[in-house]
């Protein structure tokens, strides 16, 4: 009998020969993530008694929910994780600007395939884009890995996603997931570790596979997975191999010695691994979806929404609001007008991804639109600044997430579509196919 | 923070019920716009379940219990969405089935939060209802109703209160912490 992914990563993390689902262990990650709740959970670790970090060089922070602080409050909460920071010789910090955490760790390659990452945001299963555990937890759960470096995790039951077949023309990881999470339910995923795969998964650009494991958070799912495959090492080895070459340009060499360290870290479940369940997708049959207020689980087809007035456009998050999310937004909006009385607001989720979408022109494109462009960020995505929502409007956004009072009003609406239905929308004032613009 | 702390290992519980639907999230629960800001147990317990019942946070008693239907708390990582309930004085969470993260933080803050399906399907708002962990039995409207026993390693942590008093006490054990810290 096989074993799965999550058997295999967990197995790994706790120094086990094997693990099986249903066994506890105590697992070590290579990576543990916070961000604008590092103070809070430094109030708990202070209250441990204890004076410093176990693991100091796999903390990794980022200053990203409430960025720039928008309100003193908020000031004074960024202030206390840079002096602990500072106090704790933290060496991945990443300070207001640099983007969303999902986003900036995998730019900076800090966890590599097979690795365990857990973060104190539920979205930290991201990281099964490149094959790697990720999970979120809780503050009280960071402050003990913060004093110990370990945690108790059950290995989770895995289900398998088989995608088959091709995505349609302008169909994209954002409809896969959307219409998955339609199908199977908010709880349809709950403690599972959801393994995706698939040739249409495969020729996916690295960029729409990050979607994947980002959205199963809705789905409940303590973790997701995506095969690692050489796309994924090469991406990860030219980021490393940038990073350590600092400012000079990195050499094949230095390259090609990164991926093969990548490419050894890499799990993949046994043929005759056990899963709970197995749901195949087809995913020609996926057509543009949109999920309505206020549960992400309330997927419809777009064609049955088509005409919804919004106020806001909302272009950016974690789960999409990288450097092809910009360029599909600016090919559908170049030459035309965001459309009176709507809002288009974009925030790139990283200072990567705006710095290349202003050398590739995409910003421009969409300022030239109309749009209005935030500073690398969750920017409005849960409430706290940058565009939050007035009673009775309406916000179509890329976010992952569209509980009702989320973007910060509970007599809002929020619909959460993809990035060039996003674009496509905000342009007309209403819900709008982007195939379809004349 | 001068709560008074409910120790649902050493006594039966006793409360009034909260009876509330499926899938209700932890922006429901407390929303997100307020979670890098408040800090005190009192503005925390003020804003609970602000966006689903206001009446909550006005009328709800020490002791009160909230028993909900499938997922209850999923979405954020945010352990407001259980310490606003449990500074409000809540006593346990009853479900037909809990988000991960959210079941995580909940036994991490020493609530105890318990699975039964048959006592969900019974409950109604205004309701008493016991809960004796001892024998592992519900009281509701006359009826008794069974549910399975913790998990040993769950059973420790909700008797010191929660992850962290009980990592303070294994730390204290272990020599890695300095005594005579005040918890």
């Amino acid at each position: 009998m096989g074993f799965t992914f999550a058997e295999k990563a967990l197995a790994r993390a706790a120094g086990l020969p094997q693990a099986v689902a249903g066994q506890i262990v105590d697992a070590r990650p290579d990576l543990v993530l916070s961000h604008d709740n590092t103070a809070a959970i430094a109030g708990i670790f202070r209250s441990l008694g204890l004076a410093r970090v176990a693991i100091p060089d796999r903390l990794a922070i980022t200053l990203d929910h409430a960025a720039p602080a928008p309100s003193a409050r908020h000031a004074e909460n960024h202030a206390e994780v840079r002096a602990f920071v500072q106090e704790q010789g933290i060496g991945h910090f990443f300070d207001v600007g640099r983007g969303i955490c999902h986003q900036v760790i995998s730019e900076e390659a800090l966890v590599l395939p097979g690795q365990l990452i857990l973060g104190a945001d539920s979205h930290t299963t991201h990281f099964g884009w490149l094959g790697a555990f990720g999970a979120g937890i809780g503050r009280t759960e960071a402050a003990a890995l913060w004093a110990t470096g370990e945690l108790w995790l059950r290995v989770p039951e895995s289900l398998h996603v088989v995608v088959t077949g091709e995505l349609g023309r302008g169909v994209t990881a954002k409809d896969l997931c959307l219409h998955l999470i339609g199908q199977l339910g908010q709880d349809g995923g709950l403690y599972l570790s959801v393994e995706f795969s698939g040739p249409a998964i495969e020729r996916m650009p690295l960029a729409s596979r990050m979607v994947i494991p980002n959205m199963m958070a809705e789905l409940g799912a303590k973790n997701a997975y995506l095969r690692p495959d050489e796309p994924v090492f090469a991406w990860l080895a030219l980021q490393r191999a940038r990073r350590a070459a600092g400012a000079s340009i990195p050499n094949d060499k230095a390259v090609r010695a990164q991926r093969d360290v990548i490419a050894a870290s890499a799990l993949y479940p046994d043929p005759d691994a056990r899963y709970t369940a197995v749901h195949t997708l087809d995913a020609a049959a996926i057509e543009l979806t949109v999920a309505c207020p206020h549960s992400v689980d309330r997927a419809q087809p777009l064609s049955a929404l088509r005409g919804t007035r919004i106020q806001q456009a909302f272009l950016g998050t974690c789960t999409n609001g990288r450097l092809e999310d910009l360029a599909a937004a600016a090919e559908v909006v170049r030459g035309r007008k965001v459309a009176p009385g709507t809002r288009l607001l974009v925030i790139p989720a990283s200072s990567q991804v705006l710095a290349d979408g202003l050398r590739l022109g995409y910003l421009q494109t969409l300022l030239e639109a109309g749009a209005v462009i935030g500073v690398p960020g969750c920017g409005p995505c849960m409430g706290n600044h940058l565009g939050v929502l007035a009673p009775g409007e309406v916000c179509l956004s890329t976010a992952n997430r569209n509980f009702r009072g989320r973007m910060g009003q509970p007599d809002a609406e929020i619909f959460l579509a993809s990035p060039a239905v996003v674009a496509a929308s905000a342009v007309t004032g209403v819900i709008t196919d982007p195939r379809e613009l004349a | 923070m001068a709560q008074p702390r409910l120790d649902p290992i050493a006594q039966p519980t006793a409360g009034r019920v909260w009876r509330y639907g499926d899938g209700v999230n932890t922006d429901a629960i407390f929303p997100g716009k307020y979670t890098y800001t408040l800090r005190e147990p009192g503005e925390i317990a003020a804003h609970a379940l602000e966006d689903l019942d206001p009446a909550f946070a006005e009328q709800a008693q020490p002791g009160d219990i909230v028993v909900a239907g499938r997922n209850w708390g999923h979405g954020s990582s945010r352990e407001q969405a259980v310490t606003c309930l449990k500074y409000k004085g809540v006593a346990a969470i009853v479900a037909r089935s809990f988000a991960r993260i959210y079941f995580r933080n909940g036994i991490n803050q020493g609530l105890l939060l318990l699975t039964s399906p048959e006592a969900v399907e019974v409950a109604r708002s205004g309701d008493r209802m016991a809960i004796d962990l001892a024998r592992c039995l519900i009281h509701l409207e006359g009826r008794e109703i069974r549910f399975p026993p913790l998990s040993p390693s769950i059973h420790s942590i909700l008797q010191a209160g929660g992850l962290a008093p009980h990592l303070r006490e294994r730390l204290r054990l272990s020599g890695a912490a300095p005594t005579g810290l005040d918890t």
